[in-house]
């Protein structure tokens, strides 16, 4: 890479296929990326960690803060029915997003990881028993593990692995093998949080189906990056998390077929959750309520709504061709770069990458990777990436991950590259 | 490069880093101990060897990042020779050297100033509050070893 051709941000092949006008990653947007990090412009590359929020979002929340708050699901007063009005129009706002044939079947929880606790206690408990199995694959996040440990623990139910090849792709021919009669539920990533493989979820939904069983996606590397239709994959759960989309912390989803959540007992008691309640006997409420006990993230849904609007707007498909064709254009500038090895790079699936790159430099631990980019304000992540076994699988105990978001550009990769080089410099 | 990052990266941390000293693991150790940082998978086991009181050698193995790597090849340097209340001693010098005080404010006995000037290197750290743990991971295994402890966790 030329250092004369780094000055301005290049038109990205990729983009075009999609149709319409090129892709322009809309930096104005988002207040924190005209924010100086040690002296530098603000190079955010770890969107797979949590992505930075545009002004609509901020916005939306602080509107209907200023105007329409007050508890849901409560109040007789005005501004009672305003909020309650406000809260479930965000649900059915992400029920279309997500392509859910009703709003009822979107309950909101804090997070993708609460998401993926609430099957495993609810749906797990009541509907998984000893020596019944559940299958994961190695790319799994731990958020997608430890629930079902602690279900093994619980219940006596036998957690399985399906392999990944070297190069970060799941093996279906394991995983059809491993799928038998016991088998109730598999629960995979849609998209590897740090290799960035995407997942045939249809394919895998099939299979599972074949033998009875359910599945359940982790989809939080997918929903901000590409277009999902939940009912279209054939998923029977999928979970996800607003804060990763754009939208804010303390909120998520767990989406799940309707006669699977009017089958499923409560996962926290409380207030929200309940018709009626005396001390002899309480009535639930029906799904999505009675998986809402408390008082729900508000404000934050309506932040999320507007990320849903914010994506719909700028058009899923083109942001995720634009990532796409980011991802290959850092592949080629990560190539120049000495000692650098791309992790689980090189396969060739039918649904190819999302824009998650993960590698590691010879004699340079990704921490101190990290933080020597830091001092030239670029952002990203090194470590094990909650990923611990995949790391294992993968025979690092480390590595650096780059992921890429709607906001970045050529020029982000442009500056990652020559921020290498000075890792390069110092350690070298 | 931006000052405190050449702090940070002082050749004498690159070179421990590189060829870190004791870097193995002893297979006579009277102690020993398995230490991680949560946050980041940085992994080191420390074990020592005492003699009457006294440490009469001490080594490591494990993964971890420069700083974390330099700061575990100097301590077991250091560790030589000492009794288990001078280790701590010159723990508690460089913790206080990572955090708020100035290299140079630390009350040091006078036998241990030699081996508290050569820790001085660990000290940029201080610019870099999330790399602390980094300096510190093997330290806080030597002395969960010295307890009797099979684990510690820098978090």
């Amino acid at each position: 890479m030329q250092a004369s051709e780094t000055s301005k941000t290049r038109e990205l092949s990729g983009t075009a296929a999609v149709g319409g006008p090129p892709y322009r990653a809309p930096r104005e947007e988002f207040p924190i990326l005209s924010r100086p990090v040690n002296g530098r412009p603000l190079v955010w590359l770890d969107t797979a960690a949590t992505a930075q929020k545009p002004r609509r979002v901020l916005d939306a929340m602080r509107s209907f803060s200023e105007t329409r708050y007050a508890n849901v699901h409560r109040g007789v007063h005005t501004l009672g029915y305003a909020a309650t009005q406000a809260y479930e129009e965000a649900r059915l706002r992400v029920a279309q997003f997500i392509g859910a044939s009703g709003a009822d079947e979107v309950i909101f929880v804090r997070g993708a990881t609460e998401a993926i606790n609430l099957v495993a206690a609810s749906f797990g408990r009541s509907f998984i028993s000893s020596g019944d199995e559940i299958i994961v694959t190695e790319l799994e996040h731990h958020s997608n593990i430890v629930p079902w440990q602690l279900l093994r623990e619980s219940t006596g139910a036998v957690l399985k692995v399906a392999p990944i090849a070297d190069d970060g792709t799941l093996d279906l021919v394991q995983l059809e093998a491993m799928l038998g009669s016991r088998t109730r539920l598999v629960a995979v990533t849609h998209v590897s949080n740090v290799l960035g493989t995407v997942l045939p979820i249809a394919t895998i939904a099939r299979m599972a189906h074949a033998v009875g069983a359910h599945l359940l996606v982790d989809g939080c590397q997918a929903v901000p990056h590409r277009f999902v239709d939940v009912q279209a994959i054939g998923a029977d759960f999928y979970a996800f998390s607003a804060h990763k989309m754009y939208g804010p912390t303390g909120i998520g989803v767990l989406w799940g077929r309707r006669e699977l959540l009017a089958a499923m007992p409560p996962y926290q008691g409380g207030g929200e959750m309940i018709a009626s309640v005396t001390f002899e006997q309480t009535t639930l409420k029906h799904p999505p309520h009675r998986f809402e006990a408390g008082t729900p993230p508000i404000i934050e849904a309506n932040g999320l709504a507007a990320a849903c609007d914010y994506l719909t707007d700028l058009g899923l498909a083109r942001i995720c061709g634009h990532e796409a064709a980011l991802r290959a254009y850092a592949l080629e500038g990560l190539a120049t770069v000495p000692g650098l090895r791309v992790i689980g790079a090189g396969g060739n699936h039918e649904d190819g990458r999302a824009g998650i790159i993960s590698f590691t430099m010879d004699g340079v631990h990704p921490h101190d990777v990290a933080t020597v980019l830091d001092g030239s304000g670029i952002a990203i992540r090194a470590g094990h990436h909650c990923a611990q076994p995949l790391m294992q699988r993968l025979s690092v105990p480390a590595t650096a991950r780059v992921s890429f978001g709607l906001y970045n550009t050529t020029e982000d990769v442009d500056a990652l590259v020559a921020g290498l080089g000075e890792v390069g410099e110092v350690f070298g | 490069m931006r000052d405190d990052l050449r702090d940070l990266y002082q050749s004498v941390i690159l070179e421990h880093a590189r060829a870190p000293h004791n870097f193995h693991r002893l297979e006579d150790a009277s102690l020993s101990a398995h230490g991680d940082n949560p946050m980041c998978g940085d992994q080191l086991t420390v074990f020592l060897r005492l003699d009457d009181g006294v440490i009469a050698e001490a080594g490591f193995i494990g993964h971890g990042c420069a700083i974390a790597l330099a700061s575990a090849s100097l301590m077991t340097d250091l560790l030589r020779g000492r009794s288990a209340a001078r280790a701590e001693q010159l723990f508690a010098a460089l913790e206080t050297m990572c955090g708020t005080n100035h290299p140079d404010e630390v009350d040091v006995p006078e036998q241990d100033r030699a081996a508290v000037d050569q820790l001085r290197v660990l000290s940029g750290v201080r610019a870099f509050p999330v790399r602390i743990r980094c300096a510190t991971l093997a330290w806080h295994t030597m002395r969960a070893a010295l307890h009797g402890k099979s684990h510690a966790s820098s978090e």
